[in-house]
């Protein structure tokens, strides 16, 4: 990878790059008026840590276009690591019925990326490319932790359910700064904002969908299932970024527990916690990903 | 139908002294939700909804919150009777999931009654007469379009909320419903979980739906029907 190349690329698109990098906290003080800066647009994901510092770290709104490149990058991740295990075939997955399950979410992930593209083209902006992936988690080494994860169904089932979940919780994080984005949306076309965060949660959804149906082949609840000190319930512990948050049972400054449940006066933890699912920042969701799947060099 | 409401009256005062309690969201919300409740009850609101029905009241947070309590009423009401007589050939397995899933829309349930306090609208009383309790492919088709209904719900009332926080939340929830709506749905046909009549084959977006289409659905369910005078839904 050309850093030089990348940072002249973005510099086309985002004269004011270099500033960016150097004083993070001035940055982006203009992005939340809708489509006017494309620098989010070409939002470069697989650059690098000091561009994730910059653009990232900013306690900024995103812009709408931001947003949906963001989605973009995480609906990449997806479609590559599906297609990438349908074209192993049967020698990953295993019977018709779970080809028919893959089927399904391989061509939903692909259609989101479509969709996506063509949303943000749709608003004078660029779509992002696909960052470099790295499906065994290891940066561009293709030895990470999950170095099996086109050759071993299991691997392959548990880095998917992975994704789903993350990507629940991923979209969730965003429709606030849609929102946050309402005005500047309906300033460019009546109805925009209804469009742009009804399609968010309308994607949001069915990753949720993937994630139960996922989630049961694996022999896990459909729904994520907390304690009250892990949101994790994978059994992987080397995802537990990935649930971090899951186990909180504070919604609208009510703690669910303290709700009547069938059971008597109060709600168990597992049913507090598997009945509201819970939203990853960008920032969040950047620094799972960054330096493991989506290669940093 | 006095202790229904006197139990209520009884929840609403400690939720709303509970959402006192705690700091940031919840006291703003309470702002928010008094005042909307409060134009509700003083202010005359055109059209006037129809006799005997309980309408979501003025626009706004107050009426969308509402409209998912009165569907999470509707979907608790829906797996307490599932669970209370199961369906004949029921698994093990089933069990677990359909108490699970009921556990999640009894807290959906109480959560809205906590978070809307005084602003609530009442107990609604449903009509399951049209579900065969003890059929198998009765029971679970209505749970796929109870759930299925509740995903297009959220999804299609997103847009009409203002308070940040709000959004987040039914967010949190509509996740879970889809993921329900998926388990009972590989549950009927294994593989549906995304089916082409919930999921747009070619965009692969998951279908949402208006307030005015949703209510028509519940009320099917509902012995006392839920209008939406300010939302496109004046009678049933």
């Amino acid at each position: 990878m050309n850093l030089f190349n990348i940072i002249e690329e973005i510099e086309n698109v985002d004269p004011e790059v270099y500033g960016r990098i150097s004083e993070r906290r001035d940055v982006i003080k203009n992005i939340t008026s809708f489509g006017s800066k494309v620098a989010l647009a070409a939002m470069p994901f697989a650059v690098g840590a000091i561009f994730k510092k910059a653009y990232a770290q900013s306690s900024s709104t995103p812009s709408v276009v931001a947003i949906l490149n963001y989605a973009l990058t995480l609906e990449y991740l997806e479609s590559t690591f599906y297609n990438a295990g349908a074209a192993k075939g049967t020698a990953l997955i295993p019977g018709a019925a779970a080809t028919n399950y893959f089927n399904q979410v391989t061509r939903d992930e692909n259609n989101h990326v479509t969709f996506l593209k063509a949303v943000i083209t749709s608003l004078g902006a660029t779509p992002v490319s696909a960052p470099q992936f790295d499906l065994t988690a290891g940066n561009g080494s293709g030895a990470g932790p999950f170095a099996d994860v086109l050759t071993n169904y299991s691997t392959f089932l548990a880095v998917a359910q992975v994704f789903e979940d993350t990507g629940v919780r991923a979209y969730k994080g965003q429709a606030e700064n849609i929102l946050a984005n309402k005005a500047a949306a309906e300033g460019v076309k009546a109805g925009l904002y209804q469009t742009v965060l009804t399609a968010a949660l309308s994607i949001h959804a069915v990753e949720a969908r993937h994630a139960s149906a996922i989630r049961s082949i694996r022999g896990l609840t459909p729904w994520i299932t907390s304690t009250s000190t892990l949101g994790n319930d994978t059994g992987i512990a080397l995802v537990n970024a990935n649930f971090d948050g899951e186990q909180n049972v504070t919604q609208g400054g009510v703690d669910v527990t303290t709700l009547k449940s069938v059971a008597g006066s109060t709600t168990s933890v597992s049913i507090a916690t598997a009945a509201f699912d819970e939203p990853l920042s960008m920032t969040q969701v950047l620094a799972i990903l960054v330096g493991s799947f989506i290669v940093n060099k | 139908m006095k202790t229904d409401s006197q139990e209520s009256m009884l929840n609403a005062n400690m939720a709303r002294r509970s959402f006192l309690r705690y700091a940031g969201v919840g006291v703003a919300s309470v702002g928010l939700l008094a005042t909307a409740a409060s134009c509700h009850k003083d202010h005359k609101i055109t059209p006037t909804p129809p006799a005997g029905t309980i309408d979501l009241g003025a626009s706004g947070d107050l009426a969308i919150l509402n409209y998912a309590y009165a569907l999470e009423q509707l979907e608790a009401a829906f797996y307490l009777q599932v669970t209370a007589t199961p369906y004949s050939g029921i698994t093990s397995s089933e069990t677990t999931l359909l108490t699970d899933i009921r556990d999640h829309e009894v807290l959906h349930r109480e959560f809205f009654k906590a978070a809307l306090g005084a602003g609530a609208i009442s107990s609604l009383t449903p009509d399951f007469s049209s579900i065969n309790f003890s059929s198998r492919a009765s029971v679970l088709a209505a749970a796929a379009a109870f759930e299925d209904t509740g995903v297009t719900a959220y999804d299609g009332a997103g847009y009409l909320i203002t308070t940040p926080a709000y959004l987040t939340i039914a967010g949190k929830i509509v996740s879970v419903e889809a993921r329900h709506a998926a388990l009972i749905r590989d549950l009927i046909t294994p593989g549906s979980f995304a089916g082409p009549d919930v999921v747009d084959t070619t965009n692969s977006l998951n279908a949402s739906a208006t307030i005015a289409s949703v209510l028509k659905i519940a009320n099917t369910y509902l012995k006392t029907k839920v209008t939406a005078v300010n939302y496109g839904y004046a009678s049933v």
